[in-house]
């Protein structure tokens, strides 16, 4: 590990330890903050329970499915957009201010053409996360180099190879900024949008223990999606790191 | 073989009025006449040389004979066939920028082409195997180019290349990121495989000794529009090496050359000559 | 490069892009039926009898006002902080990680940890406004600081400039192309965060407007309030962007 890398651990646990003495010693009320401990304490007991087993599992369903529409999507429509020029031209002002746009408003809209399942929630984690993989996917295949494009024209390829065999993996640095992105928003979208409007899953869960005065579970919930979006970051850096390492791009 | 200024054969490849201008970039400004007429042929197996000064349209002259850009006007010829902003077979190109593959390892990159065109494994792996030891990258066929200095990975290009036995081999400044001494080697490593080969090679190259040394026949464009303005024959033996920089007629030669170009170098960097 | 379009092509093809938007509203409107989605006229219609309105105009006041707290809060904050770990190296390899992390987070779980903290009211909201935006403004200039080329660091020291001289005229306009869009992400998610904020930690401002006619399932005021907020970003966010672009241009190297 770096340097860097240790620091940072170090930190963490320090930012930690303050937060468990300032609580143990009753500094702050335990109706505002819990200790970290009792955090970790709480959290266990409801895993080991097992009772928010079914909002653990329908939260990060509809975050993977969300993750999967808005990333795959995003990079579909991000190669047909480049190759109409004109269409991109006319669509970049709408793109740069999508997201000024508070989508969740439009939930009961959504409610109404999807019914009362888990699609709206998916559909808001979807659109949450598409634009940035768009705005990524131009990005990446704006810079792929032209030498490489002729390369690809003089083993005369045909369209479908040359974006699979060229124009993707010249992309892949920017297509995984993307990724990253489309990964937090659909977390962010679907939590959210629990949180605010829908009666299951993991946002809603926080939200009922905040309004039932159950401090520790909410803080339990609440370290448990930090531990996962965490966890989540670091495997998508490790990955990022070790493609970029091989093509000298690493800082 | 061939004596001095004649060719070694029938015309492989040829230019009549070609000439190239881009439309404006922007409105308001005017087009940019880059390169022409040129009239050129290049007789089969020849050595061809192409010095002139910077922006003068080198470059677009290449990518028209490899097919990469049509001419505004004129026509270009490739073994009887016209060319015409598709890249004919047996044509290889070696860039002026570095155009290796960072998504894939040296042995990757150099298959690439002939996996392209369907040559099955055993016959590409031994082509490889060859072409990077011909290159001196056997011990670096694992390793990705952004591990590599400049000019090993414009072997890698080379090598890329050359594996697809192309029968007209362009190079665009190929050598113009390495030091004096490697690229009077590889300078050697190119007449051998072009002697080995048979190949006909357009070289185009600012550096005017090197165009000296490794051509049958050099063109001296003007500043743009590129035009020839002068065709100087070398008269070297086929089977020669860097070491006839130490001949008489090598200090001539590279004289000639230069007088012809001191004028349009002046004219390119936008002096009264 | 491709050639530049004429401006009327430009600006033609936004519009047209926007009309067919619409009219895919009114269509989806129709599909829908009235209650579910309301179509553009009466939304438009709606819309200006809210811009009528005292009581909107009290609400709107009051979002303004938690919006500025927040963006001064937001975009002084993340400049400060952002600049700062760029020019300390160890300090920014150490910290990105981290905000990337914070950015990825939920934070609208965090609502309960703010109100418990500041109570209903203005505060709350700026504070949930100014978390939103502070990370991403903070994540660009410290990019735009780190990434500023070497060698014009160098000629600022060979030329003796004293540090503020040289802040002031190599520094700032190296980086301040990224640093305008770092400012334009904040902007949009500290409006976010405002809006999420007044839904649930206060009785006034456009989010309460918003989650009370949700609650009513007031659809029409719903889709007018929507619309208001979407022409007030797309303007501002607009604005910066054109900005944000004559900056990249001028800076822009072949
Ligand atoms: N795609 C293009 N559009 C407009 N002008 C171009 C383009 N490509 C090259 N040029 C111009 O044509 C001239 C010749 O370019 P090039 O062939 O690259 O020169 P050289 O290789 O001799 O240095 C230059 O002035 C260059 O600016
Ligand atoms: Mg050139």
């Amino acid at each position: 590990m770096t340097r860097a890398g240790w620091i940072r651990i170090a930190i963490v646990l320090g930012a930690i330890a303050a937060l468990e003495v300032v609580t143990q010693a009753g500094l702050v009320s335990r109706h505002t903050i819990i200790p970290p401990t009792a955090m970790a304490a709480a959290l266990w007991g409801l895993i080991g329970s097992g009772e928010i087993m079914p909002d653990i599992t329908k939260t990060l369903s509809n975050v993977a499915a969300a993750f999967v529409l808005s990333a795959g999507g995003g990079f579909v429509l991000g190669l047909l957009i480049h190759a109409a020029p004109r269409l991109r031209r006319a669509l970049d002002p709408l793109l740069a201010t999508y997201y000024a746009v508070p989508f969740f408003v439009f939930y009961p809209l959504l409610i109404v053409i999807f019914g009362m399942s888990d699609l709206p929630i998916i559909v808001i984690g979807f659109l949450f996360g598409v634009v940035a993989m768009i705005i990524a996917t131009l990005n990446g295949l704006d810079r792929v180099p032209r030498v490489a494009l002729k390369v690809a024209r003089l083993s005369r390829m045909d369209p479908v190879s040359i974006a699979l065999l060229i124009k993707f993996p010249a992309a892949t640095p920017y297509l995984f900024t993307g990724v990253k992105l489309a990964v937090a928003y659909s977390f962010i979208g679907v939590i959210a949008s629990e949180f605010i409007l829908s009666g299951a899953g993991l946002g809603f869960a926080i939200s009922y223990a905040y309004n039932n005065f159950d401090t520790p579970r909410m803080y339990a919930l609440m370290l448990f999606i930090l531990v996962s979006v965490t966890a989540v970051n670091m495997v998508l850096h490790t990955i990022e790191q070790r493609m970029l390492r091989r093509r000298g791009l690493a800082r | 073989m061939a004596g001095p200024g004649t060719r070694a054969g029938a015309a492989h490849a040829v230019l009549r009025g070609v000439t190239r201008i881009f439309p404006p970039a922007d409105r308001g400004q005017a087009p940019v006449h880059a390169l022409g007429p040129v009239d050129l042929d290049l007789a089969r197996g020849e050595f061809f040389g192409v010095v002139g000064p910077s922006g003068c349209g080198k470059s677009t002259l290449l990518e028209i004979l490899a097919g990469l850009s049509a001419p505004t006007e004129g026509s270009v010829t490739f073994e009887d066939t016209e060319v015409r902003g598709s890249p004919p077979d047996g044509v290889g190109v070696v860039f002026q920028e570095d155009a290796s593959f960072p998504w894939l390892s040296v042995w990757d990159n150099v298959a690439f082409g002939l996996r392209r065109a369907g040559i099955d494994s055993a016959e590409t792996a031994r082509r490889v195997d060859h072409a990077l030891g011909f290159m001196g990258l056997t011990g670096f066929a694992r390793a990705y180019p952004a591990q590599l200095s400049g000019g090993m990975r414009q072997r890698v290009c080379i090598a890329r290349t050359l594996v697809l036995q192309p029968r007209l081999i362009l190079l665009d400044e190929p050598f113009g990121a390495l030091d004096q001494q490697t690229r009077l080697l590889m300078g050697d490593e190119l007449l051998r495989l072009w002697r080995d080969t048979g190949a006909t090679v357009l070289l185009i190259t600012h550096a005017l000794d090197e165009a000296a040394m490794l051509s049958d026949r050099i063109g001296v464009m003007s500043a743009r529009p590129g035009r020839f303005i002068d065709m100087v024959a070398t008269g070297w033996p086929r089977d020669r090496d860097s070491t006839i920089v130490s001949d008489a007629a090598f200090g001539e030669i590279t004289a000639r050359l230069w007088s012809s170009l001191r004028a349009e170098s002046l004219k390119a960097l936008g002096a009264v000559p | 490069m491709t050639q530049r379009a004429p401006a009327w092509q430009r600006y033609g093809d936004s519009l047209a892009l926007l009309a067919g938007l619409v009219v895919l509203w009114w269509l989806l409107s129709r599909w829908a039926g009235e209650e579910a989605l309301t179509g553009p006229a009466e939304t438009l219609a709606r819309a200006r009898e809210l811009l009528q309105s005292r009581r909107f105009h009290g609400h709107a006041t009051e979002s303004l006002t938690a919006l500025g707290y927040a963006l001064l809060l937001a975009a002084l904050g993340g400049l400060g902080l952002g600049t700062w770990l760029g020019v300390r190296r160890l300090a920014g390899q150490v910290a990105e990680p981290i905000l990337v992390a914070l950015y990825a987070l939920p934070k609208i779980t965090l609502y309960p940890v703010i109100l418990l903290i500041f109570g209903l009211g203005l505060p709350a909201k700026v504070a949930f406004g100014a978390i939103h935006g502070v990370i991403p403004v903070t994540i660009f200039t410290l990019n735009a600081v780190r990434t500023i080329r070497p060698v014009y660091l160098k000629v600022a020291r060979s030329l003796r400039l004293t540090p503020w001289q040289a802040f002031r005229t190599v520094w700032l306009p190296a980086a301040l192309p990224e640093i305008v869009s770092g400012q334009r992400v904040g902007f949009a998610l500290t409006l976010l965060g405002v809006l999420i904020g007044e839904m649930f930690a206060s009785q006034r401002g456009v989010g309460f407007v918003l989650i009370n006619a949700i609650g009513l399932n007031d659809v029409p005021t719903i889709m007018a309030a929507a619309f208001l907020l979407a022409v007030f970003a797309a303007t501002v966010s607009a604005i910066l962007l054109k900005i944000d672009r004559a900056l990249h241009r001028r800076t822009a190297r072949a």
